[in-house]
């Protein structure tokens, strides 16, 4: 279904959009009062930028250095092509190991390569322990944002989905009472699975470390208590020092849910005694974004979803209206790499406003990208063909001023006789809104009258 | 000084009064102002759909049409946006969106006009977020407005102070039927925090978007009238 359909249906509910907005606008608003607390703001914003432009000028050279001091830290470290390697890649590290479950924390990553429904079709039970994830894996649905994967949903729906799955009360909705049972839940889980996968946050070219960020304590939980840890990561996530990490934390957890730092920042360089741990390091279409010069550096992204959280239309349209792992405006410009057929509509959901490139911590122009992106798209001809026709059209007509006046004064007295004409159910402007009334003359005209003698 | 006047497409056909009080304006502030009358349209409609490539045609046209004026002056700043970065024309003085001309060249410290309502101005993205017309609420910076600056010349002028000061209306071009659903979303949301902050006359420097907002607020019979800012600059009884 494509963005404007999804959209369609999301605003049917009305007070459901309303809240969606507010919700997301408030944290819009915890972003800008943090944020606007550090005076040297908008040069951290710069930095982070120009350090993001170093890693993809020197990305081998990085990747190289962090598989090296990895190796050398004991890791064992994994390189995947694709999301198919990727999830075969894992898929190999339960079978070597005997293991037929798993605790996961978030990785946006593995939504992109849809790993939890490959394993699971491979009988590999997974586990979402992210508050969030899990829910929405719950309901069997897709996060609807990156961060905070199930803020589409209330805390009704929660209490509906817990009742189902894991038997709280009926009509119990106090957040304090679900979220006890959802601990108790996970603490079951986490003790019981001898592998844990997790995302990664920042991968240090210099020392072969990795940072993952979470609220919850999560990722921690899951990894110290299995055996074998999987950090699954898409390869820009290279930084190249670990002084870096004082830039970006800072940056992450205020442009993503407004507060100074995540709860857990956790480092993570070598295994514990007995214990083993992977890196897969991803490409899955960086490469070919790479190559893309005006969308290389799409690949600066730190996944804060702040973008999502200015957008005006993401908060009414909902993050499953974007039919991507990664909604929003940077989904928009990351997801037609992936597929240009497929995403062809995301470009063009959006006003071009511009919010999402001023919030961006690492300054991507995302609003420029988008602009053009609906080029290449045409250009490689993914334009509905009334379009291209109706573009022709209009461009004729704005390029011969004779066509222009007359078709102006003509359609203007067609609407003042027969309104009907435009203002029937065939016109998207008038279903929601009326026409401009048709003035007798236009200003060519007046001016043609009062100043041309 | 001579100045070219670009009055976009929309403009010329449905809102006459826009370019009129345009005209007023800038003779009243002592500029010779000239008005191409092969002008048609920028081009932006086609660009901002993906069609760039085609609207070559359409930006030759608007090359000679305006070839001989040291300033271009338009009262939009989306379509001022999309000649600046797309059409290649380059004027001695430069491209400037009405209330950016009259704050950067004209340099004006005081107006004569009066209009003794409560006006709530809409920030048009493309003349806040692309010319940088007003400082944007997305970055830790000293606020400054042209459009406020001038609005607040005016005598009697009450300036109303909004929730969201620079959220987008959602017209956003051939967005206003692609995304319908969204699109009319984002205009109620705007007309309400309007209405909701005592708004009595909506003005903005786009009349794109003020064209979405008044269909909206027609349509939902709200008392809110709409006028171009260069209306209210240039209105005095």
């Amino acid at each position: 279904m494509q963005h404007s359909e999804a959209a369609d249906i999301f605003n049917k509910d009305v007070e459901r959009t309303t809240w969606h907005d507010e919700t997301l606008w408030w944290v819009r608003q915890k972003r800008d009062k943090v944020a606007f607390q550090i005076p040297e703001w908008e040069l951290l914003r710069e930095t982070a930028s120009q350090i993001k432009n170093n890693v993809l000028s020197n990305l081998h050279d990085y990747l190289v250095s962090f598989e090296e001091q990895a190796i050398r830290n004991g890791v064992k470290v994994h390189w995947a092509a694709d999301a198919a390697e990727h999830n075969q890649i894992v898929l190999s590290i339960l079978r070597e190991n005997n293991i037929n479950s798993l605790s996961k924390s978030k990785s946006m990553l593995t939504e992109e390569c849809h790993m939890n429904e490959f394993l699971s079709h491979n009988g590999i039970d997974v586990i979402d322990t992210d508050l969030g994830e899990r829910i929405v894996q719950l309901r069997q649905e897709p996060p609807s944002h990156i961060v905070m994967p199930a803020i589409h949903l209330k805390k009704e729906d929660v209490s509906d989905t817990f009742h189902e799955h894991l038997n709280t009360e009926k009509g119990n909705n106090a957040p304090q009472y679900l979220t006890e049972v959802a601990r108790h839940h996970l603490r079951e889980k986490f003790l019981e699975r001898k592998l844990a996968l997790t995302g990664v946050n920042f991968a240090v070219a210099e020392t072969g470390e990795f940072v993952v960020c979470t609220n919850e304590g999560n990722a921690d939980m899951g990894a110290h208590l299995a055996d074998v840890h999987i950090a699954c990561m898409g390869f820009e996530k290279i930084i190249p020092k670990r002084e870096h990490l004082g830039v970006f934390l800072r940056l992450l957890a205020r442009s993503a849910t407004g507060q100074p730092i995540t709860t857990y920042s956790s480092h993570f360089r070598k295994p514990c005694e007995g214990q083993q741990m992977h890196i897969v390091i991803v490409d899955n279409g960086r490469s070919t974004q790479l190559g893309r010069k005006d969308f290389r550096n799409s690949l600066k992204c730190i996944r804060c979803a702040a973008c999502m959280n200015t957008c005006p239309v993401y908060r009414r349209s909902g993050g499953h209206s974007y039919h991507n792992a990664v909604a929003g405006p940077i989904g928009s410009i990351l997801a037609p790499n992936l597929d240009m057929t497929k995403f062809a509509d995301l470009p063009f959901a959006s006003t071009l406003c511009g919010s999402c490139s001023n919030v961006c911590p690492v300054k991507i122009d995302i609003h420029d990208q988008l602009y053009k992106w609906r080029q290449v798209l045409v250009q490689s001809g993914h334009a509905p063909t009334v379009k291209k026709l109706g573009m022709k059209a209009m461009n004729f007509t704005f390029s011969h001023p004779a066509a222009y006046q007359l078709g102006g004064s003509v359609g203007r007295k067609i609407m003042k006789a027969l309104p009907f004409l435009v203002n029937n159910g065939m016109n998207p402007w008038f279903k929601n809104r009326e026409m401009p009334e048709p003035p007798s003359e236009s200003f060519r005209d007046w001016y043609k009258k009062n100043r041309k003698k | 000084m001579k100045v070219g006047l670009f009055i976009p497409c929309y403009i010329d056909q449905f809102y006459p009064q826009v370019g009129v009080a345009t005209l007023e304006l800038l003779e009243k502030l002592g500029c010779e102002v000239g008005f191409p009358l092969n002008q048609t349209c920028c081009g932006q409609p086609m660009a901002n759909s993906g069609f760039e490539h085609l609207a070559g045609s359409c930006s030759q046209l608007f090359i000679d049409n305006f070839s001989e004026f040291d300033y271009i002056v338009s009262p939009s700043g989306s379509c001022t946006l999309h000649v600046k970065e797309h059409v290649g024309i380059h004027p001695k003085g430069g491209i400037y969106e009405l209330t950016e001309f009259i704050n950067d060249v004209l340099k004006i410290d005081k107006l004569d006009a009066r209009f003794p309502h409560k006006v709530g101005l809409h920030q048009s993205c493309h003349g806040q977020r692309g010319l940088k017309l007003s400082q944007m609420s997305e970055l830790n910076a000293p606020g400054f407005s042209k459009p406020e600056k001038l609005l607040r010349m005016v005598d009697g002028l009450d300036l109303v102070t909004l929730d969201r000061k620079d959220e987008c209306c959602g017209f956003g071009g051939t967005f206003c039927v692609t995304e319908e659903a969204v699109s009319v979303r984002m205009g109620i949301d705007r007309v309400r925090d309007h209405v909701k902050n005592g708004t009595e006359v909506l003005t903005g420097g786009d009349t794109s978007c003020l064209m979405h907002l008044e269909g909206i607020i027609r349509r939902e019979k709200l008392p809110l009238k709409v006028m171009h800012i260069a209306e209210i600059l240039n209105f005095s009884n």
